[in-house]
C-alpha cells in the first residue's frame, strides 16, 4: 500500500506537476476520493517518506470537519428516534393504536422515550385511545438526511446553527483534519527505490554499491550500547598501582593469610602488648580457633626479650610479657604482618638457616648495592636486598560509616638494603606518588611503634585547597629487624596507604559502601571508566 | 592519637609570638604535631551573635608516645626549645630542710602485690594555680588516664591537697567491706562495696569498676590518721581534694608495671613543677616497698645514651659534624655534648620527660626532625632488583579477564559475613571444622570469615533488583578455612565463582563459564568415567542441598603427574587398573535450590559455579613463599 501510494503521488505530480488538494486523490484500491481524515493520515506517511529523500515538498492545510458520534452513526443507518417511533405505528383508523408498553417493546426504551416526544412535536403522530397512531403517511427525517450529508462531506450546507444543534444533541463532534498541497522536490523522480542505509555483503557481491544511493547518516545519534562484562573499579585501581610497583622493580609478596597471631601482627613488629591497636575495640579476635601454634622458639624468645627487657641497644618496653596475648589469633589489621613474616624469611640466611629451594630465591637476580661490591661476598652474611609489595585485604573492628568499612585494602611497599637513608625513603616516596599523579607531597614526623623515623605523607589536594594525609611510611625499627637476624647496617623502608582512598578520589565517590561490598550497583561497575595514573 | 585543646592567647604569650594559623600549622607540621582546628572564627561568630563564647582554642594532635606534650605547659616548653627561645629546663629534686631524714614516707603493704603492686608519688611545693592552669592540671591527668594508663587499667593518678593530710602515708590493699570513706563530691562515707554499686550508674566512673571489682582486696591509700587519700584506680577522697587555692600538692600513682608508673609520675610532676615558687623543682617522697627496700620517688635522673654522628648520618643521608648533631638534639630537649674522647660519640642525656626514647634510632629521628624532614637532600635508593608478580595473582587475572571478556561483571562483596549466610542459608551444616569464627564483632554481619564466594554474590544480586535480567556476576578472591596443621590455624584459598540470575536457571551457561576458564588454562575436558587420561577435568552429578536435586555437579580435576618417572606412571597404571582415582574435587556447580533463593530474597532462578584456583597456579621461578 505505502509503496503504491508513493508511486501514485509521484505519478500524479509527474502528470500535473502539482497536487493542489490531496483530498481529491483516489487512493489505490478505493473508489471514492480520499476525503476522510484516515486517508489523509495515510497520505501524510507517504509524503514524509518522500520528503526525507527530497523527492517532494508539501504544505499542510488544516480544516475543521464534523463526524457522527456512535449515536449519530446509528441514526445515519436506522433513522432518528422519532422516525423509528413513527414507522412502527398504524395509520390513524387503520389498526389498533400501539400502547406505550408495546412501543417500548418494539423500538426499545431509549428510542421510545426520546422519539415519542419529538414525533408529537413534529406533528407526525397522535394519541388514539390508550395508544398512538400515525398522523402522516409520509415524513422527511431531516436529522438522518443532515447526518448523511455530514458523514459524506464533513460539513452541512444548512449552516452552523443546525450543526450546533446536532453537536448539542451529541450526534456529531468536531474534528481537526488535514490536507496537503504537494510539489516536486529537488530530487524528484518517479522511481520509489529506497536509498541504502548500510553497506552490505550483497552489495559487494553484486557490485550494486557503485550505483546505489545512500541515506544520510545521523551523526548526532548515539551509538548502540555494547553488551559485555566489566572489571570492578577498585580492582582497576589495584592493577594500576600494582603496575607502578612492577615498573619500579618490586616483587609481589604472598599475603594469603587473613588470620594472624598477635605475635606476627604486633609483637614481631615491636608493637607493645598494651598498645591500643590491640584492643577488642579495634581488632577482630577469633573465638574458633583461638590460639596459634608457637612460632620458632628462638625467634620468639628474642622478640619477647626485647619487649620485656630490651636489647640490641634498646631499652625495650620493660612491661610484663604475656604469652597468651602473643598467641591470640586475630584477623590481620595490616598487611605489615605479612611483610614481617617475609622479612623474617629474608633474614633466614643471615641467621645461618637454610631455606628450602633458596638458590636465587631471595635475591631475584639482584646483587647487594652496598657499594662494597665483591667484598660483601667474601664475608657473606647472607643478606640480599629486596623490594617487595602487596595489595590485599585487612580488617578493623570499626564502626562503619561513609568512609570506614570493617575491611579495606592496604597497599604496602618494603625496600630492604644496606645503609638505606631517610633521604632515600623521602626521594622514593616522591617518585612513587608522582607515578600516581600526586606531585606535591610533604612529610610530617609521626609516631608508629614499628618505624623510626615515622613519616606521614601529605599531598596537596587542589580541589580541597589543603594538604591531606595520603599514607604512612618509615624505617623499620632495629628492635624489629635485629631479632630477625638482619645485620645492623641493613635498613628497611616501609610505607602503606589504603587502596580505597585514591579510588574514591579517582571516581569522585563519597560513600565507601557504593564502592565496596554487596550494596554496590552492578550498573555502576559496568559504567566506571578506565584508570590511567 | 590524642588531641589537646590549648588556649590560643595563652600559647602565644608562652611562645612570645602571635602566629597566624598558617604559620603555626607549619610549625606544628615540622615538629610532628598536627593543628586540627583553630576555633577563633567560631568564637568571633558567636560573639557577633551575642552568644556565650569561650576563649579561642587551638586543637592540636599529639603523637601517641609523646606524653610530655599532652598539656599546654609541655607543648609550649617543647616548641620554645625547638625554636631556640629557651634551653631545656633541668628538673630538680629538692629535699625538705633537714634532708633525707625529713622526707615524707609512704609504706607499701605486701597485700597490694595481688592487685596493683607498683606505687610512686611526688610533691609539688608552693604551687600557685590559676583557673586555667588548674583546669590544665586536671586535663593532663585525664589525657594520661586515657592514653598510656589505658583507661586507668595500667596506671592511675590521684592528686591531693597535702595540707589536709597527716603523713606518713600507707598504700594498702583491703577487703572492700573494710574500706569506708567519703569520695570526691560526696559528703557521706560509703564502704568500697557500696561505692561499687553507687558508681555503677555514673557513666564517667562505671567503666573503671571492672578493673578491681572481682578482686578480694582493693587498693587504698591512708594517711597517719587513717584518712583515705584515694582508692585507685576509681576515686579520690573528698577530704583531700585539691582546689584553686591548694599550695602543696601530693601526687600518688599506682600501676601494674614499674616502667609506666615512672613515666606517669615523672610527666605529671615535671609538667606542673613550672608553677612552683621555684620552677621545675619537685619534693621527693621516700617509698618503703613491700620487700623492705626504699625508693626515692620520683626518679628524675633520666638516662644517658651515646649517639654516633656516623649512625645519624648513615640513617638520614646527611653529613653532619658531631657539633651540628648536638645542636639539633638540643632543639629536641635532649642535652647533648660531644664526647671528649671520640669525635664520633655524643653523650646524650635523656630527660625524664622523654620516655619515648628507647634506642639510638629515636635520637637519630630527633636530629632528623630538628633538621627538617622536608629539608633532606633529594635522593633515590639505588637498590636494584627484578620485579616479580605472584603466581596466584597472575592466575586470578587470567580468570578475571576471560570472564569479563565473556560478558560477566566483576563484583567485590565483603569477606566477613554472618554465620547463617555462610551455612544455613546455603542449606549447609557447620561441622565446626570449616570456618574461622570472630569473637568480638560489632554487628551480626561479621560472625565468620566466608568459606564460599556464593553468599556475597547472592547478596549483590539481592541488592541489584533493579538491574535488567540476566544478571551475570563473578568474583575471584580468597576464602579462609580452618587448618590446624598451620601456625596460624587457618588457610586462605583463592576461589573463582560466578552466579547467573535470569528468568530460567541456565545450568549450561555457568557450565560454559567453567569450560571457558579450563580452555584458557589448557586443561582438557575428559569423560567422568575416563580413568586413562593423564590430566583433565570433568563434572559428575552430586547431591548438595544448596542445589536443586538433579541439577548439581562436582568439578573434578586430575593434575598432571608431578614428575613423569616410571614409578608415577606405574602408579597411574595400577590406579587405572584398580579403578581408583585420586582426582581432586575442586568445586561445584548447579542450579541453586529455591529455598536458598528464598533466604537471599531473590525472585528469579540462579545458577552458580565455584571452584578453587589453587591447583592451577603456574610453577614460577620461586621468589617468595608464604606456605608454612
Amino acid at each position: 500500500m505505502s509503496e503504491a501510494l508513493q508511486q501514485l503521488l509521484l505519478d500524479t505530480l509527474e502528470a500535473h506537476s502539482d497536487i493542489n488538494d490531496t483530498r481529491s486523490l483516489i487512493l489505490p484500491g478505493q473508489a471514492q476520493p480520499a476525503s476522510s481524515n484516515e486517508d489523509q493520515i495515510t497520505i501524510l506517511g507517504a509524503l514524509n517518506s518522500l520528503l526525507s529523500r527530497d523527492m517532494i515538498q508539501y504544505e499542510t492545510h488544516e480544516v475543521l470537519s464534523h463526524v457522527p458520534t456512535a449515536e449519530g452513526a446509528q441514526i445515519l443507518n436506522d433513522g432518528s428516534h422519532e422516525a423509528r417511533v413513527w414507522s412502527v405505528l398504524p395509520v390513524q383508523g387503520q389498526g389498533d393504536p400501539v400502547t406505550p408498553v408495546q412501543l417500548k417493546k418494539k423500538v426499545g426504551d431509549e428510542t421510545a422515550k426520546v422519539g415519542q416526544g419529538r414525533a408529537f412535536k413534529n406533528g407526525w403522530i397522535a394519541k388514539a385511545g390508550d395508544g398512538f397512531v400515525k398522523l402522516l403517511s409520509e415524513i422527511r427525517d431531516v436529522t438522518q438526511v443532515d447526518l448523511q450529508e455530514i458523514a459524506a462531506t464533513g460539513s452541512l450546507q444548512a449552516g452552523e446553527k443546525v450543526l450546533a444543534d446536532l453537536r448539542k444533541r451529541k450526534l456529531i463532534i468536531q474534528k481537526k483534519g488535514q490536507w496537503f498541497t504537494v510539489h516536486k522536490g529537488s530530487k524528484f523522480s518517479t522511481s520509489t527505490a529506497k536509498p541504502e542505509t548500510d553497506l552490505t555483503a550483497d552489495m559487494l557481491a553484486t557490485g550494486s554499491w557503485k550505483t546505489s544511493t545512500y541515506k544520510q547518516y545521523n551523526f548526532d545519534a548515539e551509538g548502540i550500547p555494547t553488551a559485555g562484562g566489566a572489571l570492578h573499579p577498585l580492582l582497576k585501581v589495584r592493577e594500576e598501582i600494582r603496575n607502578i610497583f612492577l615498573e619500579m622493580g618490586f616483587a609481589e609478596m604472598p599475603t594469603a593469610s587473613f588470620v594472624e597471631s598477635g605475635f606476627w601482627c604486633f609483637d614481631a613488629l615491636f608493637v607493645p602488648q598494651q598498645h591500643p591497636a590491640r584492643d577488642l575495640q579495634d581488632t577482630f579476635y577469633l573465638s574458633d580457633p583461638k590460639e596459634s601454634l608457637p612460632p620458632d622458639a628462638d625467634y620468639y624468645k628474642r622478640v619477647s626479650t626485647i619487649h620485656e627487657h630490651g636489647g640490641y641497644g634498646s631499652a625495650g618496653y620493660r612491661a610484663p610479657w604475656s604469652h597468651e596475648e602473643s598467641r591470640k589469633l586475630l584477623l590481620r589489621t595490616h598487611t605489615t604482618a605479612s611483610s614481617a613474616h617475609m622479612l623474617y624469611k629474608l633474614a633466614a640466611k643471615c641467621r645461618g638457616e637454610a631455606i628450602e629451594n633458596d638458590t636465587g630465591e631471595y635475591t631475584h637476580g639482584a646483587t647487594s648495592t652496598s657499594g662494597q661490591g665483591e667484598k660483601v661476598f667474601k664475608s657473606d652474611d647472607g643478606f640480599r636486598p629486596a623490594k617487595l609489595f602487596s595489595i590485599d585485604r585487612v580488617f578493623r573492628n570499626e564502626t562503619m560509616d561513609a568512609t570506614h568499612l570493617a575491611e579495606f585494602h592496604q597497599v604496602e611497599g618494603v625496600v630492604a638494603d644496606r645503609d638505606l637513608t631517610l633521604a632515600d625513603l623521602i626521594g622514593f616516596m616522591r617518585v612513587f606518588f608522582s607515578k600516581m599523579g600526586i606531585e606535591k607531597v610533604r612529610f610530617k614526623p609521626a609516631y608508629n611503634p614499628y618505624t623510626e623515623p615515622s613519616l606521614e605523607i601529605f599531598a596537596f589536594h587542589p580541589m580541597l585547597d589543603r594538604w591531606v594525609e595520603v599514607g604512612n611510611s618509615g624505617m623499620f625499627r632495629p628492635e624489629m629487624l635485629e631479632p630477625m637476624g638482619f645485620p645492623r647496617d641493613v635498613r628497611v623502608h616501609g610505607w602503606g596507604l589504603s587502596l580505597e582512598r585514591p579510588t574514591m578520589i579517582r571516581y569522585g565517590i563519597n560513600n565507601i559502601r557504593t564502592l565496596v561490598g554487596h550494596k554496590v550497583s552492578i550498573e555502576g561497575i559496568e559504567h566506571s571508566p578506565a584508570v590511567m595514573f | 592519637m590524642p588531641t589537646v585543646a590549648v588556649d590560643k592567647a595563652d600559647l602565644w604569650e608562652r611562645l612570645g609570638h602571635e602566629y597566624t594559623t598558617d604559620e603555626f600549622d607549619k610549625l606544628c607540621f615540622d615538629y610532628g604535631l598536627e593543628l586540627d582546628e583553630d576555633t577563633t572564627a567560631e568564637v568571633e561568630e558567636a560573639i557577633k551573635k551575642g552568644l556565650p563564647a569561650e576563649r579561642p582554642q587551638l586543637k592540636i594532635e599529639i603523637p601517641a608516645n609523646r606524653y610530655d606534650l599532652l598539656c599546654i605547659e609541655g607543648i609550649a616548653r617543647g616548641l620554645r626549645i625547638f625554636l631556640q627561645k629557651s634551653a631545656a629546663p633541668v628538673y630538680k629534686l629538692v629535699y625538705p630542710l633537714g634532708g633525707e631524714s625529713n622526707l615524707l614516707t609512704v609504706t607499701v603493704n605486701p597485700e597490694t602485690s595481688t592487685i596493683r603492686p607498683f606505687f610512686a608519688c611526688a610533691i609539688l611545693r608552693n604551687i600557685k594555680f590559676t583557673p586555667r592552669s588548674y583546669a590544665s592540671f586536671i586535663d593532663l591527668q585525664d589525657k594520661l588516664h586515657q592514653n598510656i594508663c589505658r583507661r586507668r587499667q595500667l596506671v592511675a593518678i590521684g592528686t591531693h591537697d597535702l595540707d589536709t593530710l597527716t603523713p606518713p602515708f600507707r598504700y594498702e590493699a583491703r577487703p572492700p567491706k573494710d574500706i569506708k570513706f567519703a569520695p570526691l563530691g560526696k559528703d557521706k562515707a560509703y564502704t568500697a562495696e557500696e561505692l561499687m554499686v553507687l558508681y555503677e550508674s555514673e557513666k564517667h566512673l562505671s567503666k573503671y569498676l571492672p578493673i578491681i571489682r572481682d578482686s578480694p582486696v582493693y587498693p587504698i591509700i591512708y594517711d597517719a590518721k587513717d584518712q583515705v587519700l584515694s582508692m585507685p584506680p576509681i576515686i579520690n577522697s573528698d577530704h583531700s581534694k585539691i582546689t584553686l587555692s591548694t599550695r602543696n600538692v601530693f601526687i600518688d600513682v599506682t600501676a601494674t608495671d614499674q616502667t609506666k608508673l615512672d613515666i606517669v609520675v615523672n610527666i605529671v610532676s615535671t609538667m606542673f613543677s613550672e608553677y612552683c615558687d621555684e620552677p621545675y623543682t619537685i619534693e621527693p617522697v621516700k617509698v618503703i616497698l613491700a620487700n623492705g627496700q626504699t625508693r626515692i620517688s620520683p626518679d628524675l635522673s633520666g638516662r644517658y645514651m651515646t649517639a654516633h654522628p656516623s649512625y645519624v648520618n648513615s640513617c638520614t643521608g646527611l653529613s653532619l659534624s658531631a657539633t651540628e648533631v648536638s645542636t639539633l638534639l638540643q632543639r629536641m630537649a635532649l642535652t647533648a655534648s660531644v664526647s671528649p674522647s671520640s669525635v664520633d660519640e655524643i653523650n646524650v642525656h635523656i630527660p625524664p620527660t622523654r620516655p619515648d626514647i628507647l634506642h639510638e634510632c629515636d635520637i637519630m629521628e630527633d636530629a632528623a626532625i630538628a633538621y627538617g624532614f622536608n629539608n633532606l637532600p633529594d635522593k633515590f635508593p639505588t637498590t636494584s632488583t627484578v620485579a616479580q608478580p605472584l603466581a596466584i595473582s597472575k592466575l586470578s587475572d587470567v580468570i578475571r579477564n576471560e570472564w569479563a571478556f565473556a560478558g560477566w561483571v566483576e563484583v567485590l562483596p565483603l569477606i566477613l559475613c554472618s554465620h547463617e549466610e555462610n551455612f544455613e542459608w546455603l542449606n549447609h551444616e557447620d561441622d565446626g571444622n570449616t570456618a574461622i569464627k570472630i569473637a568480638n564483632p560489632k554487628t551480626l554481619e561479621f560472625q565468620v570469615v566466608r568459606t564460599s564466594l556464593i553468599p556475597g554474590l547472592l547478596k549483590t544480586i539481592r541488592e541489584n533488583r533493579s538491574h535488567a535480567l540476566p544478571i551475570k556476576i563473578f568474583e575471584t578472591s580468597d576464602v579462609v578455612f580452618k587448618d590446624v596443621s598451620r601456625e596460624r590455624q587457618a588457610r586462605n584459598e583463592r576461589h573463582a565463582a560466578a552466579v547467573l540470575c535470569n528468568k530460567s536457571a541456565g545450568f549450561e551457561i555457568v557450565h560454559g563459564m567453567l569450560d571457558r576458564a579450563m580452555k584458557m588454562l589448557e586443561i582438557p575436558r575428559i569423560g567422568n568415567d575416563d580413568l586413562k587420561a593423564e590430566t583433565g577435568y570433568y563434572i559428575k552429578e552430586t547431591s548438595d542441598a544448596m542445589f536443586f536435586p538433579g541439577r548439581a555437579a562436582t568439578i573434578f580435576y586430575r593434575p598432571v603427574p608431578a614428575n613423569k618417572s616410571t614409578i608415577s606412571s606405574i602408579k597411574h597404571d595400577i590406579q587405572t587398573a584398580l579403578h581408583v582415582n585420586s582426582d581432586l574435587k575442586i568445586g561445584t556447580l548447579g542450579i541453586l535450590h529455591p529455598t536458598v533463593l528464598e533466604k537471599f530474597e531473590i525472585g528469579f532462578p540462579c545458577s552458580a559455579l565455584e571452584f578453587t584456583l589453587e591447583p592451577f597456579k603456574k610453577q614460577m621461578q620461586k621468589v617468595w613463599t608464604n606456605e608454612d
